[in-house]
C-alpha cells in the first residue's frame, strides 16, 4: 500500500526546516537506510534515511522548499506492484498546503485536563511524531477556570480547607476524585492575590511553555518518578509566589559572637530531668527565630499580607520554620512566638520537625503564619535566597555561622559571623521599610540582650 | 513450531471473552481457549438461562393475577420442557454471539483445556491430543463451580447442582435448596413460582446474608408469604437417597433435628475456583484454597501470568469478571492511568421475586466504619407507578455519610430493581453527593422516582410519604 514520507523532525524541538536537496528522484527503488534527502534546519543539515523499503511514487515537495512543516508528507512511497500513476495524492496534496503555508500565529497552548500521551520523540527514527509541547495534566487549567474535581471530592476539599488548585486529579481525564483529595498534603490556601492566570503579570505577552524534558532524553538513560501530591503541591506554590511575587533580597552580616556566649550559657543552666536531659538546648536557629518574632512587632509594616484591596497587618509574629523532609519541604509555625521565650520555641520548633517528618502535621499547623525562617547553615552554605511563602511577605535565609575575616576600626580581626539574606514582597515592603527590619533583626541577633528592652 | 500469541486468555466465560477482544481492541495478537462453549457458566449454565427461566416464570405468576387486571382465562398450564428450551435457545444464541464477536476481532478461538507448561508456554489438551503454544502473557479466567462438602454431594439424578436445576427432565413437586445466596433463591424462587414446594435452608441466620439486614428480612418476609418454607441457622447433616426422592437431615441452632423427604435437592453453597490442572504449583503462582492470589491488577506475582473473575475471588460476579478483564488487557497493552477495580462500586443483583439488588456498604458496615451516617428510606406503596403495575411491594434504601454526603450504599427490594440499581451505581462511581442525587430531576411517573425520594428521606426529606 502506498505511504507517504513524512517531513522528519531531526530534533525534538525542531518544527519546520528546508527540504535542501533530494538525493532520489521518481521510480528509484530505495531500501531501510537509503539517504533521501538533505533537510536543513537553523541549526544543521541532516541526512533523512530511508525507514521502509518501495520505490518513490511521487515527489510532493520540490528541492529548495523553505518552511516545510514537520511531518507533512514530502514523498509518496509505493508498495510492490503499485503503479505511480495510480495512487491518489490529493489527500498528501492538501496536507502539504496546510503545512506549508505562512507562520500562523502561535497560540500559547492551554493546559488541557488529558494527561499528555507519554510517546517521546525516538530520536533515531525519520518519521516521529511531532513532539508535543507542555505537559499539561494538572487537573486546575492554566488560564483560570474550572478546576475538574467531583463534587464529593469538591466537599471533603471544602471541609478540610484543601486548595484543589494544588492538586492533580488521577480521575478521568485529570479529574480531581476523592482518593486524591484524602492522600493530598494540603497546600496553603491561595494567597489573595492567587488565582495564576497562566501568561504572567507581564501584559499581553505570551510564554513560550517549556517542552516535556522526556523529549531530550532516551527512554533507557533514566528513571521516571512520579510525582506524590507533595512535589505537586511545592511546584505548583513555589512558581506561583516566585512568578507573581515581586521579589527583592536584603543582606547582613551578623556577628555572632555575643549570641554564641548566650546560648552557651543558657544551655549550660538548663534544668535537667530525671533522667538527666535537659530541659531545653538552644539552637543558633532559636535564636533567630525569637529575634525575627521581636523585630517583627517592632516593624508591623514587615508582619503583613498582600490582598488586592489591603494589606493586612498581623497582630501576632507567627513565624514558620523551614524544615527539610526526604521527601520534600515544610514550613510549620510557631504561633505568637513574640509571646514565646527561646526555649518555649526551641523545644515546640523540635516537637513540629518532629511531626513533619512522620508527616502527622495538621493543616492549620503548616497554613498561613506571618513571617519565615530557612536556615541552610548546618549544611555550610554562606548564603542564600528563598522564595517566599505565600501568603506571608518576607522570609529570612539563614547561612552557616563560620569564622571569617573581618575589619573593624581600619584592623584586620577575626569573628564568626553569619550571613542573612531577606527576601520581600515589593508590594507590601519596600525597601526602606525592610532594611530597617534587617538592621533591627541584626540587632537582636547580634545582642540578644537588646531584646529584653 | 507453536504459534505465538501476544495474549492467550484461558477460558472463555465473560472474563475470558471480555479480556480477549479488548487485547484485540488494542492491537494484541490475542487467542481464546475455551474447554465447553464460549460464554463459559455465565453464558451457558448461569446468568443468562436463570434470567430466561425467571422470565418464564414472571409470567406465570402474572398468569395468576389475569383477573386483578380485567382478564379471565381458565386452564392454563406450563409445560416445563418448553421453558427449559426456551432457555437453552437463549444460551445458544448467545453463545454463537461471543463466537461472532471473536470473529470479528480476529481473535483465535482454541478448543481444548489449557495448562501452564512452562514461561510463556501453554499446552492445550483436545480429544487426548496436546498443542503447544506460546504467548508473551497468559490470563488465566477459568472461573467456578459449585462448592460440594462431604455428606453433600451432587449426584447428577437426585442431587442437584445449578446444572441440573437449571434442565430439569421433568418438574420436581418438592424441593429442598441449600443455601440461600443468589443463585439458592433464584432457583427457589423460580421453582416455588411454578408451584413446587420449596424449602431453602441457610446455615447463617437470615436469607440472603450478605444483603442489608433489613433487605434480607423484608425479602425473607415475600418469600415466606409465597409459601417458601426458609430455615435459618440450620444445616443439613444428611441426604438418603430414595428410589426417586431424598430424605434430608436438618439440624437447627439448637441441636433439633427433623427430617425431610423431598422429589429433588439443590445444593447453592457457593462455589470454588477451577484451579486444578493448571499447573499453577508448578508455575509458583499462589493459590489460597480455592481461588487464585492476584493483586489489584490481575498480576499473579509471576511475570506474563494473570488472573481474573471468579478464578479470583469475591465477589463472584460477571460484570466484575469483565472489568478485570478490560483491566488486564490494559496493563499489558501498555495504557497509563488503568484505574484497579474499585470493589466498593461493584453492585449485586437477585433475580428473584420479589428481585434485590444493592452497591455498597449495608447500614450495619457504614455503622462500623464509625462514621456518622444517615439513612434514608421509600416504599414501593408511596410510588405511583408502582401501584399502577400492580408492584407496590418493595424498598429502596439509601445510606449516606452524614458530614460529607457521600452514598455510601444503596439496596433495593421489589420489581424491576435489578435495572434501576445502576443510577445509584453511576452515582457512586462518579462520587456524586447527596445534593446532586437531591438535584437530579427523575422522570415521572417512574419506579426509578422512589431512589429520588429515598435520597431526600435520608434528611427527613422525602415528599410522597
Amino acid at each position: 500500500m502506498a505511504t507517504n514520507i513524512l517531513m522528519p523532525a531531526l530534533s525534538p524541538t525542531m518544527e519546520e526546516g528546508k527540504l535542501a536537496r533530494w538525493l532520489v528522484k521518481e521510480g528509484d527503488t530505495v531500501k531501510s537506510g537509503d539517504i533521501l534527502a538533505e533537510i536543513e534546519t537553523d541549526k544543521a543539515t541532516m541526512e533523512f534515511e530511508a525507514v521502509d523499503e518501495g520505490r518513490i511514487g511521487k515527489i510532493l515537495v520540490p528541492e529548495g522548499s523553505e518552511g516545510v512543516k514537520v511531518n507533512a508528507p514530502i514523498a509518496v512511497l509505493l508498495g510492490e506492484g503499485e503503479k505511480a500513476g495510480e495512487v491518489d495524492i490529493s489527500a498528501a496534496m492538501k496536507d502539504i498546503g496546510a503545512a506549508v503555508k505562512a507562520e500562523a500565529p502561535k497560540k500559547a497552548e492551554t493546559a488541557k485536563p488529558e494527561a499528555p500521551k507519554a510517546e517521546p520523540a525516538k530520536a533515531e527514527a525519520p518519521k516521529p511524531e511531532a513532539p508535543k509541547a507542555a505537559p499539561a495534566p494538572a487537573a486546575a487549567s492554566q488560564d483560570g477556570n474550572r478546576i475538574f474535581a467531583s463534587p464529593l471530592a469538591r466537599r471533603i476539599a471544602a471541609s478540610k480547607g484543601i486548595d484543589l488548585a494544588a492538586l492533580a486529579g488521577s480521575g478521568p481525564r485529570g479529574r480531581i476524585i476523592k482518593a486524591d483529595v484524602e492522600s493530598a498534603k494540603p497546600g496553603t490556601k491561595p494567597a489573595a492575590a492567587a488565582a495564576p492566570k497562566g501568561e504572567a503579570a507581564g501584559a499581553g505577552m505570551a510564554v513560550a511553555p517549556l517542552p516535556d524534558a522526556r523529549l531530550f532524553y532516551k527512554p533507557e538513560d533514566y528513571e521516571e518518578i512520579p510525582h506524590d501530591s507533595m512535589r505537586k503541591a511545592i511546584a505548583k506554590r513555589l512558581t506561583s509566589a516566585k512568578t507573581l511575587i515581586p521579589h527583592y533580597y536584603l543582606s547582613v552580616d551578623c556577628d555572632l559572637s555575643a549570641l554564641m556566649a548566650t546560648r552557651e550559657a543558657l544551655n549550660a543552666a538548663a534544668p535537667k530531668n530525671k533522667e538527666k536531659q535537659p530541659a531545653y538546648k538552644l539552637s543558633v536557629n532559636d535564636f533567630v527565630m525569637k529575634a525575627s518574632a521581636m523585630a517583627l512587632m517592632k516593624h508591623p509594616d514587615v508582619n503583613a499580607s498582600w490582598t488586592e484591596t489591603s494589606i493586612l497587618r498581623h497582630k501576632h509574629a507567627d513565624v514558620g520554620v523551614a524544615v527539610a523532609l526526604d521527601f520534600g519541604l515544610i514550613t510549620p509555625i510557631v504561633f505568637k512566638a513574640e509571646t514565646k521565650g527561646l526555649a518555649e520555641i526551641s523545644n515546640e520548633v523540635k516537637a513540629l520537625a518532629a511531626r513533619a517528618k512522620e508527616k502527622k502535621l495538621k493543616p492549620q499547623e503548616y497554613e498561613g503564619g506571618s513571617f519565615s525562617v530557612s536556615n541552610m547553615g548546618m549544611f555550610g552554605i554562606k548564603n542564600f535566597t528563598s522564595i517566599i511563602n505565600p501568603p506571608q511577605s518576607c522570609i529570612v535565609a539563614v547561612g552557616a555561622g563560620e569564622e571569617r575575616a573581618v575589619v573593624r576600626n581600619g584592623k584586620l580581626e577575626i569573628a564568626t559571623v553569619m550571613t542573612i539574606t531577606m527576601s520581600c514582597d515589593h508590594r507590601v515592603v519596600d525597601g526602606a521599610t525592610g532594611a530597617r527590619f534587617l538592621q533591627t533583626l541584626k540587632r537582636f541577633i547580634e545582642e540578644p540582650a537588646s531584646m529584653l528592652l | 513450531m507453536a504459534e505465538s500469541f501476544d495474549v492467550i486468555v484461558v477460558g472463555g466465560g465473560p472474563g475470558g471473552y471480555v479480556c480477549a477482544i479488548r487485547c484485540a481492541q488494542l492491537g494484541l495478537k490475542t487467542a481464546v481457549v475455551e474447554r465447553e462453549r464460549l460464554g463459559g457458566i455465565c453464558l451457558n449454565w448461569g446468568c443468562i438461562p436463570t434470567k430466561a427461566l425467571l422470565r418464564s416464570s414472571e409470567i406465570w405468576h402474572l398468569m395468576h393475577r389475569l383477573n386483578e387486571f380485567g382478564f379471565s382465562a381458565d386452564n392454563f398450564k406450563f409445560d416445563i420442557e418448553k421453558i427449559v428450551a426456551r432457555s437453552r435457545a437463549v444460551s445458544q444464541q448467545l453463545s454463537n454471539g461471543v463466537g461472532f464477536l471473536m470473529k470479528k476481532h480476529k481473535i483465535t478461538v482454541i478448543a481444548g483445556e489449557a495448562k501452564l507448561a512452562g514461561k510463556g508456554k501453554l499446552s492445550v489438551t483436545k480429544d487426548g491430543k496436546a498443542t503447544d503454544y506460546t504467548a508473551k502473557n497468559i490470563v488465566l479466567a477459568t472461573g467456578a463451580r459449585a462448592r460440594t462438602l462431604p455428606n453433600l454431594e451432587p449426584d447428577g439424578k437426585l442431587i442437584w447442582t445449578y446444572r441440573e436445576a437449571m434442565v430439569p427432565p421433568s418438574f420436581p413437586k418438592s424441593l429442598l435448596v441449600v443455601g440461600s445466596g443468589a443463585i439458592g433463591i433464584e432457583f427457589a424462587s423460580f421453582y416455588r413460582t411454578l408451584g413446587a414446594d420449596v424449602t431453602v435452608v441457610e446455615v447463617l441466620d437470615r436469607v440472603l446474608p450478605v444483603e442489608d439486614e433489613e433487605i434480607s428480612a423484608f425479602a425473607a418476609k415475600a418469600f415466606a408469604k409465597q409459601g417458601m418454607k426458609l430455615k435459618v441457622g440450620t444445616t443439613v447433616t444428611e441426604l438418603k437417597k430414595g428410589a426417586d426422592n431424598v430424605t434430608a437431615t436438618l439440624k437447627a441452632k439448637d441441636g433439633k433435628t427433623e427430617s425431610l423427604t423431598v422429589d429433588r435437592v439443590i445444593l447453592a453453597m457457593g462455589i470454588v475456583g477451577n484451579v486444578e490442572n493448571l499447573g499453577l504449583e508448578a508455575a509458583g503462582i499462589k493459590v489460597d484454597r480455592t481461588h487464585v492470589v492476584a493483586g489489584k491488577y490481575g498480576e499473579t506475582g509471576v511475570d506474563g501470568v494473570w488472573a481474573i473473575g471468579d478464578l479470583v475471588g469475591a465477589p463472584w460476579l460477571a460484570h466484575k469478571a469483565m472489568h478485570e478483564g478490560v483491566i488486564v488487557a490494559e496493563k499489558i497493552a501498555g495504557v497509563k492511568g488503568v484505574h484497579p477495580l474499585n470493589a466498593s462500586n461493584v453492585p449485586g443483583c437477585t433475580y428473584c421475586w420479589p428481585q434485590v439488588a444493592s452497591v455498597g456498604l449495608t447500614e450495619a458496615k457504614a455503622k462500623e466504619t464509625g462514621r456518622k451516617i444517615k439513612v434514608g428510606r421509600f416504599p414501593f406503596i408511596g410510588n405511583g407507578k408502582a401501584i399502577a403495575l400492580g408492584e407496590a411491594d418493595g424498598l429502596v434504601k439509601t445510606v449516606f455519610d452524614a458530614e460529607t454526603g457521600e452514598l455510601l450504599g444503596a439496596h433495593m427490594v421489589g420489581a424491576e430493581v435489578t435495572e434501576l440499581i445502576h443510577g445509584y451505581v453511576v452515582a457512586k462511581t462518579g462520587e456524586l453527593t447527596d445534593q446532586e442525587l437531591a438535584h437530579t430531576i427523575f422522570p415521572h411517573p417512574t419506579l426509578s422516582e422512589m431512589m429520588h425520594e429515598a435520597v431526600l428521606a435520608a434528611d427527613g426529606a422525602a415528599l410522597h410519604i
